[in-house]
């Protein structure tokens, strides 16, 4: 009669009940382990004069072995991938921090200096040195902003309700295709596209807000296009089926049941193409330039932007150079800002609109 | 106000594939007309050809006539919507509508129409409709919770009082039991053999003894082999199909001899 109980070649384990039984590292050896071979990777590092590079290397190495080591010696060997794996997947997650935490640190040291009220309600009017602020280009965002929103969600929403409920054979896989090569177009064609639309209609050396809208438009379009149509090819066909049983139309049906239903997921699609566009600058350099005042009329000649006014504030400093400086990390921040807020709002819309379950 | 159905030399294709053929049937109104046959011999297809469900899928397409009370469904002058509204579906799987409370999903047939309705009258409607499925009592406290938050069987029973709501004349089921544990199962019977006073009912199930119990008549389908279509073998009053079937594939396949 064979017995359940298994005992692999490598692995020092008893057969105590039905389940094998294996010896386990205490809760925290691994983690101490890993320290140690770091620590010991920087005593390497130091002997053969100390730099921070060999250091983490020789450490990270040292540590992984240890761990791989003692876990093979005591816990067998798919243990010991498994912890080696773990280590590798760890160290590659910290490898991945370091530029952001590295960024959000040299924004918030250089930017906060200047994150003061006044950069909020003064604009560069005026303003040849220190003081002044960005109260127009976060306005001049913005109103852009929305502008290439309103037209790209229309736009955007209604080519994916075409591809996932009208649309088949080969005109859908056209459109699928030109979508996708719109998603790969570079940001300063885009502008460029928006510029020589704009010269052909109203002549050389037109510059408007709505220009950029159109630009950003061009590049945002794509993005919700694509995730529409993901958000919506989820919304099971049962519920379609469902209505047209019950003798609503086709198109009734797309707006009152399958949009309802989606309404997170196209929320969420949205935010996150706005958050993708906020910070194009090279678009708007060539269509909408900038104003030191505070223009907020897209169709009305130059408007500041945010992306835009910190590329000159950094390019053309005066002479108070520090102040300009100060003024474009501050403006990089406000940026960073905006675009985490509207990573918030995204993850809110999913979580407030969900279609919720009541259990 | 329930109404006979005739149909007559029906083929359903999908495509090029044409998966059932040749069906000639009479549906009776006020009772139940039950619908047996193997995996994939098209009782599916041809329970949606019945109010033209069928179409919505690409490629789908019907040959022959299904006439209701005299006039064919599948005339060039019908409209498919209309066909729709009176000719209810419930579906193998609940599918109420997430987004909508238990008392919207009720009257969703009249909200997503935009029909205009009083408050009364809705209310009233509500509670007729969740009467006639049996849900009323289990529901009644808490109407405006998601329909999702029910069980399958309740779900199912809201699915039922969403189609019966429309008031339509015919009610198809396609396999209506077959997510839900006996009890549940045992209240829909119920419920069919109550809903046959005022609907025409036909079901298709998997469960023969579901059949014998709640029908008048039952279809048996089946195929000669993958890939040929499906057609309509016998069709008979239940108790002949079940004591003495006119044909062997039938008695074979009642008796659990196929294949
Ligand atoms: N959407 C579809 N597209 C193509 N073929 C289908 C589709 N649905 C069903 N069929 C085919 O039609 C035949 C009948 O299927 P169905 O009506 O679902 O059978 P049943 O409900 O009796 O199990 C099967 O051969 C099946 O493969
Ligand atoms: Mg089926």
């Amino acid at each position: 009669m064979s017995t359940p109980t298994r005992i692999a070649p490598d692995a020092p384990a008893r057969p105590v009940g039905p389940v094998r039984v294996q010896r386990r590292l205490p809760r925290f050896a691994p983690l101490g382990l890993y320290l140690g071979g770091v620590a010991l990777g920087f005593a390497l590092s130091a002997l053969t004069g100390f730099s921070l590079a060999t250091a983490v290397v020789y450490g990270v190495v040292l540590g992984t072995l240890a761990v791989y080591v003692a876990s093979r010696a005591v816990e067998g060997r798919r243990k010991a991938t498994d912890r080696l794996v773990t280590s590798l997947v760890t160290t590659a997650f910290g490898v991945a921090m370091v530029p952001l935490l590295s960024l959000v640190w040299t924004v918030l040291d250089n930017g906060l200096p200047r994150f003061d009220a006044a950069f909020f309600t003064n604009s560069m009017y005026r303003v040849v040195g220190e003081g002044g602020g960005a109260y127009h280009a976060i306005l001049g965002t913005l109103v852009i902003t929305a502008l290439a929103t309103a037209i790209s969600v229309p736009i955007g929403l209604m080519t994916a309700i075409y591809l996932v409920e009208y649309a088949s054979g080969r005109l859908k896989k056209s459109i699928t295709f030109f979508v996708d090569v719109m998603t790969g177009i570079p940001s300063i064609v885009a502008g460029l596209f928006a510029f020589a639309l704009f010269t052909l209609l109203f002549g050389g050396g037109v510059r408007l807000g709505v220009m950029g809208a159109v630009a950003l438009s061009v590049l945002m379009i794509p993005v919700v296009v694509r995730s529409c149509e993901e958000v919506l090819k989820l919304v099971p066909n049962e519920l379609r089926e469902a209505s047209y049983a019950l003798g609503v139309p086709k198109w009734r049906t797309v707006v009152k049941v399958v949009l309802p239903t989606a309404i997170a997921g196209l929320g969420t699609g949205v935010t996150l193409a706005v958050a993708r566009v906020v910070g194009e600058t090279a678009p708007l350099l060539v269509t909408v330039g900038l104003i030191t005042g505070t223009n907020l009329n897209p169709f009305d000649g130059r408007m500041a932007t945010l992306p835009v006014f910190a590329y000159y504030q950094l390019t053309q400093p005066g002479t108070a150079t520090q102040a300009f400086l100060d003024r474009a990390w501050t403006a990089a921040l406000v940026l960073i800002i905006l675009v985490m807020a509207l990573n918030v709002v995204a993850r809110l819309i999913s979580r407030f609109f969900a279609p919720k379950t009541g259990r | 106000m329930a109404k006979r159905i005739e149909v007559s030399d029906l083929n359903i294709y999908y495509g090029n594939f044409r998966a059932v053929e040749g069906v000639n049937i009479s549906i009776e109104p006020r009772s139940i007309t039950a619908l047996i046959g193997p995996s994939g011999c098209g009782k599916s297809t041809f329970l949606r050809s019945l109010n033209r469900m069928h179409e919505v899928l690409p490629g789908a397409r019907v040959e022959g006539k299904v006439v209701m009370d005299g006039q064919d469904l599948y005339g060039a002058d019908v409209d498919p919507v209309d066909v729709r509204r009176q000719i209810g579906m419930v579906f193998q799987r609940p599918n109420p509508f997430p987004t909508m409370s238990i008392y919207d999903n009720v009257i969703a047939g009249n909200r997503l129409n935009n029909k205009r309705m009083k408050k009364s009258e809705t209310d009233d409607l509500v509670e007729k409709s969740l009467m006639g499925a049996n849900l009323w009592n289990e529901v009644k406290d808490r109407l405006d919770r998601p329909g999702s938050g029910l069980s399958g069987g309740q779900q199912q029973r809201l699915c039922i009082a969403r189609a019966i709501a429309v008031e339509p004349d015919v009610l198809l089921m396609d396999e209506p039991c077959s997510a839900l544990d006996p009890i549940s199962t045992l209240a829909i019977e119920d419920l069919m053999t109550e809903l046959k006073e005022r609907f025409t009912i036909v079901i298709v199930t998997h469960n023969m003894q579901q059949a014998a119990r709640v029908s008048e008549s039952t279809g048996f389908f089946n195929l000669n082999g993958v890939g040929q279509p499906g057609r309509l073998i016998e069709f008979n009053p239940t108790e002949k199909i079940f004591s003495n079937p006119d044909e062997k594939a039938t008695e074979d396949y009642i008796s659990g001899r196929f294949g």
